[in-house]
């Protein structure tokens, strides 16, 4: 059998559904079997690469360089998957989307307020979007499994379903949080 | 049960009796029958904001809310099909998009009916971009909290206040997406004289907009609590 080509993108998420999906156990050597990992925090592969069958993206999109990366993500893979609610509806990383100038002011708590030395806005990282948003606000996205974060059982359902051709119901599946 | 003042209607194509000016929700509970509800609530007048409890009524293409429409003779409801489905799942949706529910971070998170309702209709995202709005929060009294952002305008609260506490400090002010729960005319719950601090409002609130400071939500919530004041009132 083929194996599918498998990615992993982590945008502004806490890892954590990451972590989930390393909680699949023992089930992820039967994943290991039907896939082939090409792009993943979890390696060391610099540029997202072309002909991915399926990618899973955790984290809401919340600077210029992830909206950039998503858009390469996108046009690159087959079947992209937005798992964990920062990637299916903003969330916790989105929060700051309700203060007026939300992406300078979590900038100023950040390196000026909590600081105890060298307070100083960097110049140097990547710009904030003026909002934080969900994936399907920037791509089309293929399936959601929501979730902070989604447990294993639901990623390995939606995993097991996808790479057998079927689409998952989320019906009384589905809980956010 | 037959005879005057009651009705004979089909539920799912099961014969139901029921009683004059009854709704359909009541004629269907006590058939059995379930019909997903949020905004109503036994024990208080039936308000029918929410639009959960929609039924199809034979020999009309239009959806009624099933909480404040009357049985009548030789009524033949549904009250489950995919059009219904695909409108209640829309329906939790714009409730979660309308206001920034981050389950996450909220205290009903794992109590919240709203999002019992998601996980239900397979609500696994939202198609409608979110309302980022900003709305107040009263931290003000002892220990009871409302956080506007979480309300969804159910008014379950409202109607407990005034129909079953019967002092009607809880209200609503504005109209369409700035509306919020106010206490008394607008001020700090705090400093309301009106207000005796019953909890009833954090017992009934069906998501996480009032709720017991430092309290597990779990114990301070009890949608039973309108209908067993009233059974005890009539004994
Ligand atoms: S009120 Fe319910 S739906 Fe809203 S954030 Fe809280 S748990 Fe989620
Ligand atoms: S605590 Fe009781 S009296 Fe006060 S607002 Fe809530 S329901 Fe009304
Ligand atoms: S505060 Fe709670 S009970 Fe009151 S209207 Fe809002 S959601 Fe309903
Ligand atoms: S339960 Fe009928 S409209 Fe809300």
């Amino acid at each position: 059998m083929n194996k599918v080509n498998f990615a992993t993108v982590w945008l502004s998420g806490c890892s954590g559904c990451h972590m989930s999906f390393l909680d699949q156990d023992e089930r992820l050597i039967d994943l290991a079997e039907k896939i082939n990992l090409v792009y993943s925090p979890l390696m060391d592969v610099k540029d997202f690469p072309e002909n991915v069958d399926v990618t899973i993206v955790e984290g809401a999109v919340g600077n210029e360089e992830q909206l950039h990366l998503l858009k390469t993500v996108r046009e690159h893979t087959k079947i992209l998957i937005a798992i964990g609610d920062c990637a299916v509806t903003g969330n916790v990383t989105a929060l700051r989307n309700t203060l007026d100038n939300g992406s300078e002011e979590i900038i100023r708590r950040a390196y000026i307020e909590l600081t105890d030395v060298n307070p100083l806005t960097p110049n140097d990282v990547p710009k904030l979007l003026k909002r934080a948003c969900p994936l399907n606000e920037v791509v089309k996205v293929d399936y959601f499994i929501p979730g902070c974060p989604p447990s294993a059982d639901l990623i390995n359902y939606v995993l097991t379903e996808i790479l057998a051709g079927r689409a998952p119901n989320m019906e009384g599946k589905a809980k956010y949080g | 049960m037959s005879g005057a003042g009651t009705v004979k209607l089909k539920i799912n194509g099961v014969e139901v009796t029921a009683y004059e000016g009854e709704t359909i929700l009541e004629a269907a509970k006590r058939a059995g029958i379930r019909i997903p509800t949020l905004c109503y609530l036994d024990g208080l007048s039936n308000y029918g904001s929410c639009r959960l409890c929609i039924v199809e009524i034979k020999g009309s293409p239009k959806l009624f809310p099933s909480c404040t429409t009357p049985v009548s003779n030789g009524m033949e409801v549904i009250t489950d099909s995919e059009r219904l489905r695909k409108y209640r799942k829309m329906t939790v949706e714009l409730l979660l998009s309308e206001k920034p529910h981050v389950c996450a971070v909220c205290v009903a998170n794992g109590n919240c009916e709203l999002q019992d309702l998601a996980k239900e209709f397979g609500v696994d995202h939202l198609r409608f971009d979110r309302e980022w709005t900003r709305q107040k929060i009263d931290l003000t009294h002892d220990f009871l909290v409302i956080d506007n952002n979480r309300c969804i305008l159910c008014t379950r609260c409202v109607r407990v206040c005034d129909e079953i506490e019967g002092v009607h400090v809880l209200d609503i002010k504005a109209r369409g997406k700035d509306s919020q729960i106010i206490v008394d005319m607008d001020e700090d719950w705090g400093s309301s004289r009106s207000c005796t601090s019953c909890r009833k409002c954090a017992r009934v609130c069906p998501v996480g907009a009032i709720y017991v400071r430092d309290k597990p939500i779990s114990e301070t919530k009890d949608k039973d609590i309108a209908q067993f004041i009233i059974s005890r009132r009539r004994r």
